[in-house]
């Protein structure tokens, strides 16, 4: 894909980033004062909480894109700082390859937690 | 056709050491520090949360692991780089789309710059992340249970 691609992908991946991490923090560090998705009172972490938000396929959607575009845009991120430093061409394409097998194996293991958490949270 | 590149012989050090910088040139900096740092932070932030498939016990273990007010203060410093580095990227993203820049003119002198009209508007937005960041710390250090 081209870099002008790239590049717009990565703005458009900040703009929904603000809007569901904008979200996450209102309910996971504004707790005191919003008082969303945390049921049972209380700070945000606290385990009845978790299963709440566990239990809804939204969350799990929400999680899943969040975790998708938040990866996209910081790994994306970080190889056009390690761009700017004084590095040969060869390195430079290997630290892309290697950013984007780690971010894809990333994206794998926390989509998993997420379908996970959803699936046992059933039981409980 | 392959991509050329030219050296860059500030290299990372030009983040700090270019020259005479303005502040959106230290917001730059403070833009990749900030998102650094959260990418570092999110990195772990999916191997903890991920604990809460383990059930209560694990979750609260993982927990307990990381409450500590070191990691209480690294929290806010996270949630501190978030607003700034979303604010500031809103920022970024209006420039990027021309927004802010302003019409092409003759150069006449005396010269007129778009910073007049972009700087109104980062002041704006960094005194938005600034209220945000004040009641992030309210809800963190003084708010309730915590």
């Amino acid at each position: 894909m081209k870099d002008t691609k790239l590049w717009t992908l990565h703005l458009f991946a900040g703009i929904v980033i603000l809007f569901l991490l904008g979200l996450h923090m209102g309910i996971m560090h504004l707790d005191e004062i919003l008082k969303i998705f945390n049921p049972a009172g209380g700070e945000g972490i606290d385990w009845q909480n978790v299963l709440a938000r566990m239990k809804m396929l939204g969350f799990a959607i929400v999680y899943i894109l969040l975790l998708g575009f938040a990866l996209y845009h910081g790994f994306y991120g970080l190889n056009k700082i390690i761009g700017e430093a004084n590095v040969k061409d060869k390195t430079r394409k290997f630290v892309s390859l290697v950013l984007t097998i780690f971010g894809f194996l990333l994206f794998v293991f926390g989509t998993y937690s997420a379908i996970a958490a959803k699936v046992v949270s059933v039981k409980w | 056709m392959e991509n050329k590149y030219y050296d860059n012989h500030l290299g990372i050090k030009g983040w700090a050491i270019g020259g005479k910088f303005s502040i959106e040139r230290y917001l730059y900096t403070l833009h990749r520090i900030t998102g650094l740092g959260i990418l570092f932070y999110f990195i772990l932030h999916i191997f903890v949360t991920s604990t809460r498939v383990l059930g209560q016990e694990g979750w609260e273990k993982a927990m307990a692991s990381v409450s500590a007010p070191l990691f209480r203060l690294g929290e806010f410093l996270v949630y501190f780089a978030f607003c700034f580095h979303a604010l500031n990227g809103i920022r970024l993203i209006l420039l990027e789309l021309g927004f802010l820049v302003g019409k092409p003119i003759e150069p006449v002198y005396p010269y007129k710059t778009s910073v007049g009209k972009q700087r109104p508007v980062m002041i704006i937005l960094m005194l938005i992340a600034l209220i945000f960041i004040l009641i992030g710390g309210y809800d963190f250090f003084l708010g309730g249970s915590k």
